[in-house]
């Protein structure tokens, strides 16, 4: 089951770039949440936050807290455990070029240390299943590569691998923004599945996936989180002006 | 190549009027668009200067392979003689001393001639050099891509580089004078007494020369070829690869390991090939340390000799026809098998940085 993300006074910078400003939301369990708006805005950065991706690059810096469930992920745990906890699907496809199908969603595992043949065997169809690419990939999950698949099959092959830790949270930048519209609609139904059994966080340019997938939606410009509320009402009837005027496409 | 059309050149007479005039008026300091467009107009043809240049640079190309084949044509013509005499078993036979019933192998006063043990030598002190050398190279290339400050990366790749750049005498020396004694001293006696009883570094030469310290300088040699490309081939990895492993809670070495090492490994094969190359190769220093004894033993520690070390050594010597032709056999074995390491591992070292295996962003 997902747990809820709680995020307060959150800063964030990369160099002297002051990229994230003071972000306070909390992220339900078991629901998807978006978040737009315009490029550079800071939302990447953001869900970069929840894992602790950002502090890797060496001139980035955080401050502020973050808790998932009842952990405050920069006071009580070290990176590396977060990111077993905290799943993540970039913007391009990156499946290992190396491994096999079945390796590409057992990486995680094997990583730490998991080497039970029988329980891996059944981690990997399940992984695949609940990422919708089971059926396409059974018959050579360790004759073909992870880069043989199409585009839109390597990011459901990450979506996989994410899942295969079994993570209580799963971070999604830009998943479906390198794909066709038919993988597009895929992993949009695979959210919608998914988020009964995960907390997702989904980083979007597409206003009308985030109005499709998500429940909540925050907009995000230059840097400050400009409102959040339920998609509904985002979509409907804003209360900032910026939003409106984004969501309208007067800018952005 | 490029014909300009005939229409666009206008008479010879005509053009030179223009071009005389439009260069004087080029000559005030702000032209009118017109005439700087008469200027170009009548700047003339530079078709021929064009061909000229395409000659000109078809040629130097072609040097290339001109002194690629003269090298080869004059191996195996200077070859062909003792091609009749031993065949194929130049390279695999033993003679036996009739008195002491020793195995013997050159012997250019009595006219034995085999490439035995020189064959022998140059794999034993390449591949010795590479187990030392490999290792030692991953290592420094990681440093350098992974977690080298860059305050330090700038100075560490120059100098790793630099180690390239020096003399292979240079490198002799300092082995004959630095190196042998170091290893005579300190590190063979202890290699004899942990590891004596694999019969593999049995300790009665003296003189520190051998297998082992040709092994040292070439590793020493080949390093900086080999770090230096595997560092390349590891930064050709995508990024994207890094993040996907640490965002699956990988630690750094796990990160490298995964995401780097195994993404770049057919590139690194390529980069030990070519540094295996330059091993296979390699003369002067390794005729200075090796011992130049044209014998095989099982120790390491034991002298020896390699095919680039004899033809060094009795380049000047060789009295007999046969002698002469015996010499020229093994460079031209030797130049063939260094051209087709290096072909390989060129090839490989391609396949990963124009992306092949990893080609996601």
């Amino acid at each position: 089951m997902g747990v809820g993300i709680e995020v307060i006074n959150l800063n964030a910078w990369y160099g002297a770039n002051h990229t994230l400003q003071d972000i306070n939301l909390n992220i339900p369990a078991n629901h998807a949440t978006a978040l737009i708006g315009p490029s550079g805005c800071g939302k990447s950065t953001f869900v970069r936050c929840l894992n602790r991706m950002h502090e890797t690059n060496p001139i980035a810096r955080v401050t502020g807290t973050v808790r998932i469930g009842d952990l405050d992920i920069y006071e009580d745990a070290k990176p590396v455990e977060i990111r077993r906890r905290v799943g993540m699907v970039f913007q391009r496809p990156n499946p290992f070029p190396t491994m096999s199908i079945y390796d590409n969603v057992a990486s995680g595992l094997k990583l730490n240390g998991f080497r039970n043949r029988h329980a891996l065997d059944a981690i990997v169809e399940r992984s695949l299943k609940d990422s919708a690419l089971w059926d396409e990939v059974k018959d050579d999950l360790k004759k073909k590569s992870g880069a043989s698949l199409s585009g839109g099959q390597q990011q459901r092959l990450c979506i996989a691998r994410a899942l295969a830790v079994d993570p209580e949270v799963l971070l999604m930048d830009e998943p479906a923004s390198a794909l066709d519209p038919v993988s597009t609609s895929k992993i949009e139904d695979l959210i919608f599945q998914l988020k009964s059994q995960y907390t997702i966080v989904i980083v979007t340019h597409n206003m009308q996936q985030a109005a499709r997938v998500a429940e909540k939606t925050g907009f995000f410009l230059n840097g400050r989180m400009v409102e959040f509320d339920s998609t509904h009402k985002i979509f409907t009837n804003p209360s900032d002006k910026r939003t409106e005027d984004y969501i309208t496409g007067r800018f952005g | 190549m490029i014909q300009v059309p005939e229409t666009r050149i206008s008479p010879p007479q005509q053009r030179h009027e223009l071009q005389s005039a439009a260069a004087q008026q080029i000559d005030s300091a702000s032209p009118k668009a017109s005439e700087i467009r008469n200027f170009l107009l009548h700047r003339g043809n530079s078709a021929l200067a064009d061909r000229w240049f395409h000659v000109l640079m078809l040629l130097c190309a072609l040097s290339i392979f001109g002194i690629v084949l003269l090298i080869a044509g004059e191996l195996t013509i200077g070859s062909s003689l003792s091609w009749g005499q031993f065949g194929f078993n130049f390279f695999f036979k033993t003679y036996f001393d009739p008195n002491t019933h020793l195995p013997m192998y050159w012997d250019p006063v009595n006219g034995h001639f085999s490439a035995l043990p020189f064959v022998y030598g140059t794999l034993v002190s390449s591949f010795l050099s590479l187990l030392i050398a490999v290792p030692l190279a991953i290592g420094v290339a990681v440093f350098l891509t992974e977690m080298c400050p860059g305050v330090l990366r700038g100075p560490l790749a120059f100098l790793t580089e630099l180690l390239a750049a020096i003399p292979s005498i240079i490198y002799g020396l300092w082995a004959v004078f630095v190196l042998v004694p170091l290893l005579r001293v300190y590190v063979n006696p202890l290699l004899t007494g942990s590891l004596g009883w694999t019969g593999l570094f049995s300790g009665d030469n003296p003189t520190g020369l051998g297998f082992v310290s040709a092994a040292v300088i070439l590793a020493i040699m080949i390093l900086p070829i080999i770090s230096s490309l595997t560092r390349e081939v590891m930064i050709a990895v995508p990024h994207s690869q890094r993040e996907a492993v640490l965002a699956l809670g990988a630690t750094r070495w796990e990160m490298i390991r995964m995401g780097v090492l195994r993404n770049a490994r057919i590139g690194i094969v390529g980069a030990v090939i070519l540094g295996l190359g330059r091993a296979l190769g390699e003369t002067m220093a390794v005729t200075m340390v090796i011992g130049n004894t044209p014998e095989i033993h099982r120790s390491l520690l034991a002298n020896g000799a390699s095919m680039a070390s004899v033809i060094a050594n009795e380049y000047a010597e060789a009295t007999s026809n046969l002698h002469r032709i015996a010499r020229t056999v093994i460079g031209l074995a030797l130049f063939v098998v260094t051209i087709l390491v290096n072909a390989v591992a060129r090839l490989l070292v391609w396949a990963v940085t124009r992306g092949a295996p990893a080609r996601s962003r």
